[in-house]
């Protein structure tokens, strides 16, 4: 009975050495990256530039669709598309400010000298990470309002889609921003970049919004799901491993 | 015998396909000011960002050791403050919370008494509060020096320290490099004679162009 | 060493006579009797025929596209110009068969399925591969100095090769298409289609054409390649002599 007790002490020793050494592993790492991001946070609520233009370029976006489709009335397989039309344009508005911003102030070389690579490019990741689903759920809430035919019949499963797509979409906005932000003509090169990257996931997230207005069961979408999940592990490692060849001269 | 130790073996940097120069070895194991001097254009600037790990050399390798340890490049920063006419820093904040940001970012404890000391040294305490944008070409140099010591660093690299600075600046300048000669590496790449006359041993860069 | 080269350039273009001959003017017939002859291929027929050179192009796009990239990663690692300028006679080339897949492929959709293009998952493969070329190739002419023009253009060439594997394995096993291998709709439900990813519906000495056109076609890309890059590294010493004076 003693020796129970203490076989299942030890055990329980064990796991809350674990979590407490991951714990200082990422606070350690988060509180760099917070630290950047909070930077960048407060920049934005001073300037107010990404939030106003982003915000600004949403509406008008819905706005050309809208007057577009006048007073015809579209098929819903349409709808999904063009939800992803949306959000990849507004992503191509918006997201490559993180990197862009600083390498034209020249305050890049300022987050040479104070940080390690990867510090800084979870703080710019986490950075578009937030904007990325402050501005899809904007998007989202506009869409579903306007237009009458995107309705979703699987709630569940678009929530899932939509983490997951946005994780994706994140990453690799961030890493082909840290790219176009060392070239020229910086505004027109980032969605000719970016689309390939990213087309293997608005395929994907399409087909996962038709089968969410169609009210798909989980089950029948777990490949595509599988597929998303896998894009976000792949683009995430790749970038971390490419963003020191990138960021050093 | 410093407890730091910078280490050139045979570095060597390249353009593309042209040349800026090659053959560079040094070894500064003790503490004091040393110069890199050359014209304009002859890669002082360029040899400073690949000590400093800004850069990679072409050629040869820069080695940091610090009590016997080698530095890897990841944690390379929080130990070299670094002024050049190259750095910015963040207009939109005020100077006391662009130096706050820099301590959390680079994991250090913001060390309140030593910043207002640096402050005052370099004559911009008063000001603290004052966005960056407000200030002064010189105001903005002074700034960078604190920017690079205020973490204590080991090796103090500087790229024309002096420039944009009035009589009073260089002045208030070259007793900091003093003091920090005493206790750290201090590089000073520069072509002034004014600067260069605080240093001990100097690289002349135009002898290593071919 | 000269005298090794003419003879392989002649192996060269006498295998790709005999390879364009051979898809061209060779008959199709129900019965094939002589070794001349291929058998028919319901619904294709003569179109059967393009296969030698659709695939090929398709083929070698590919193997430029992964070439570029390994030639990006040494790059990265050696810091080499001479790695990047294989790189790009590589992406040159890959681009070119790239066109030439596309187009081939879209010629062949219209005898085949009846339309030019169906966004099948393949065709929009071979279109995403379009997409990154020229993507990579405006990268690089915004770009003005040479190292920088390197890595950044090696990066992205790293980050592009990642996702191709998505296009060609996954996409087609997920998606309705009209290749082989792609879901198909059988008695109106969609089901993985039983056909593996290539279908060899040939004969002995189709296969043989087919492997003869594979290999003279790589032969001439490894060729074309080689003297690419050696005139970009030429060009570029060049260049660097004049503006030294």
């Amino acid at each position: 009975m003693k020796d129970l007790i203490l076989r299942y002490a030890a055990r329980l020793y064990y796991w809350k050495n674990l979590n407490n050494n991951i714990g200082k592993i990422n606070s350690y790492m988060n509180s760099k990256a917070f630290a950047l991001y909070l930077k960048d946070f407060r920049s934005e609520l001073r300037t107010r530039y990404a939030v106003n233009s982003l915000a600004m370029f949403i509406i008008v976006a819905i706005s050309v669709i809208l007057f577009s489709i006048g007073n015809e009335k579209i098929p819903e397989s349409l709808t999904g598309g063009l939800f992803w039309v949306v959000i990849f344009f507004s992503a191509m508005s918006g997201l490559a400010r993180a990197f862009v911003s600083e390498e034209e102030r020249g305050t890049s070389l300022t987050l040479q000298l104070i940080a390690s690579p990867s510090t800084v490019f979870t703080g710019k990741l986490l950075f578009n990470l937030i904007l990325v689903f402050l501005m899809n759920i904007v998007i989202a809430i506009l869409y579903s309002a306007l237009f009458e035919e995107f309705v979703i019949r699987s709630f569940a499963l678009f929530l899932l889609t939509f983490v997951l797509s946005n994780i994706g979409l994140a990453v690799s906005s961030t890493i082909i921003a840290a790219i176009i932000s060392k070239a020229g003509s910086k505004g027109t090169l980032y969605p000719v970049l970016s689309f390939p990257i990213l087309l293997p996931l608005i395929l994907t997230s399409v087909e996962l919004t038709s089968n969410c207005m169609l009210g798909t069961t989980f089950d029948e979408s777990k490949v595509l799901l599988a597929v998303i999940l896998c894009y976000d592990v792949i683009m995430l490692t790749a970038s971390y491993m490419l963003f020191d060849f990138i960021w050093k001269d | 015998m410093s407890d730091y130790i910078l280490k050139a073996d045979s570095v060597a940097k390249n353009f593309g396909r042209r040349l800026i120069f090659r053959g560079i070895n040094f070894e500064f194991s003790e503490n004091g000011v040393y110069g890199i001097s050359g014209p304009n254009g002859s890669g002082k600037s360029t040899l400073v960002k690949i000590i400093a790990g800004l850069s990679s050399p072409s050629e040869g390798k820069i080695t940091h050791i610090h009590n016997n340890n080698e530095i890897i490049s990841e944690k390379l920063h929080n130990y070299i403050g670094f002024v050049s006419p190259y750095l910015v820093l963040y207009e939109e904040f005020s100077a006391w919370e662009n130096l706050e940001f820099f301590a959390h970012i680079r994991d250090v404890t913001f060390n309140k008494g030593k910043i207002e000391t640096l402050l005052n040294d370099f004559l911009l305490y008063e000001r603290r509060d004052d966005l960056v944008k407000t200030y002064s070409s010189g105001m903005k140099q002074r700034m960078k020096f604190i920017f690079a010591l205020m973490h204590s660093p080991n090796l103090v690299i500087l790229d024309e320290p002096t420039s944009n600075l009035d009589e009073e600046g260089k002045n208030t300048v070259y007793k900091i490099v003093e003091r920090e000669g005493k206790e750290n590496i201090v590089i000073v790449a520069s072509n002034e004679r004014s600067d260069l006359a605080l240093c001990g041993e100097t690289i002349l860069l135009e002898k290593f162009k071919q | 060493m000269k005298n090794f080269d003419i003879i392989w350039k002649t192996f060269l273009f006498l295998l790709l006579a005999f390879v364009s001959v051979a898809g061209i003017a060779f008959p199709i017939v129900e019965n094939p009797v002589h070794w001349y002859q291929f058998p028919m291929i319901r619904g294709l027929e003569e179109n059967a025929k393009i296969i030698f050179f659709h695939v090929p192009t398709a083929w070698l796009t590919v193997i430029a596209f992964l070439m570029s990239t390994i030639y990006s990663i040494k790059y990265l690692r050696k810091k080499n110009l001479d790695d990047d300028a294989k790189s790009y006679a590589a992406a040159q080339l890959g681009m070119v068969f790239c066109i030439l897949a596309t187009v081939t492929g879209s010629i062949w959709s219209k005898f085949a399925w009846g339309a030019y293009w169906s966004w099948d998952p393949r065709q929009t493969s071979i279109f995403a591969l379009l997409l990154i070329y020229g993507a990579w190739f405006a990268l690089r002419s915004s770009i003005e100095s040479e190292d920088k023009r390197a890595s950044l253009s090696a990066v992205y060439s790293i980050i592009a090769f990642v996702t191709v594997p998505f296009f060609i394995f996954v996409m087609p096993r997920i998606m309705l298409g009209l290749h082989p291998g792609s879901e198909e709709i059988v008695d109106g439900k969609v089901v993985q289609s039983a056909s593996p990813v290539i279908d060899f519906k040939m004969n002995g000495n189709m296969l043989l054409i087919f492997f003869l056109s594979l290999a003279a076609f790589t032969i001439l890309y490894f060729w074309m390649w080689k003297l690419g890059y050696k005139s970009l590294i030429y060009k570029d010493k060049i260049q660097k002599q004049i503006s030294r004076g």
